[in-house]
């Protein structure tokens, strides 16, 4: 029973880890090869390590396992914000196929701060409250 | 076939064509942004290696080393980011 649940959680650990790499591999875009990294990546190497934790039954191992797999989980999408807006900032291009650009427009490309079209609207109306006093 | 056995030769396997994979993003990466991600990939695939390879030399020491390299790939990406933007910043 135990090697039932290593060979299926090691399995499919692999499998998504193979799949990242085929979409790091294949994917025409920087921000579609970051969503891969984090999302199937972190899944496959979850799933891997959960199939340590089975074979050991220490309570030691499954410490230090639930410990890596919680620090995984914690900052692949840090990790993955980060890095993506340095690539907007770079000045890296979406793909062609892409439909929307939500930032277009609302990042600052001197200052790197973002303004949303509300917020600049808000001001506007409260310094036009402000000089009709 | 024993447990290790199915570990040692097909998931080992598969774990290092992956790698290679990313390997070849790490080369051609139009940008460096991409390789930065490539780079983190490789630590990534790299951590899920050493748990199954601590399963088939049954030594848990090695998930320490897990630990260690999950926290140099977070760094890594973190200095990177914080660099590559700076360095935009100043042009």
């Amino acid at each position: 029973m135990t090697d039932f649940f290593i060979i299926l959680l090691s399995t499919s650990g692999a499998l998504f880890s193979l799949l990242a790499a085929i979409g790091i591999i294949r994917m025409p875009d920087t921000y579609l090869r970051i969503s891969v990294n984090t999302k199937a990546a972190t899944l496959g190497v979850g799933l891997m390590l959960a199939s340590a934790a089975v074979f050991f039954q220490d309570f030691a191992v499954t410490t230090r396992v639930q410990a890596i797999i919680i620090f995984v989980l914690l900052t692949a999408p840090v990790g993955a914000h980060l890095i993506g807006r340095t690539s907007y900032f770079t000045g890296n291009g979406l793909w062609k196929g892409s439909v929307i650009d939500d930032l277009k427009g609302k990042y600052n490309i001197k200052s790197h701060e973002l303004e949303s079209e509300n917020i600049e609207d808000e001001r506007k109306k409260r310094h036009s409250e402000r000089t009709d006093q | 076939m024993s447990t290790q056995d199915y570990l040692q030769y097909v998931i080992i396997p598969i774990l290092v064509l992956s790698e290679f994979m990313v390997f070849i993003r790490f080369l051609k990466g139009p940008s460096v942004i991409d390789r930065v991600v490539a780079l983190d990939l490789v630590v990534t695939i790299g951590i899920g290696i050493i748990s199954i390879y601590s399963i088939i030399t049954e030594t848990s020491n090695f998930l320490d080393i897990a630990m260690i390299l999950a926290l140099i790939a977070f760094l890594g990406t973190v200095a990177f980011s914080y660099y590559l933007e700076k360095r935009n910043k100043n042009d």
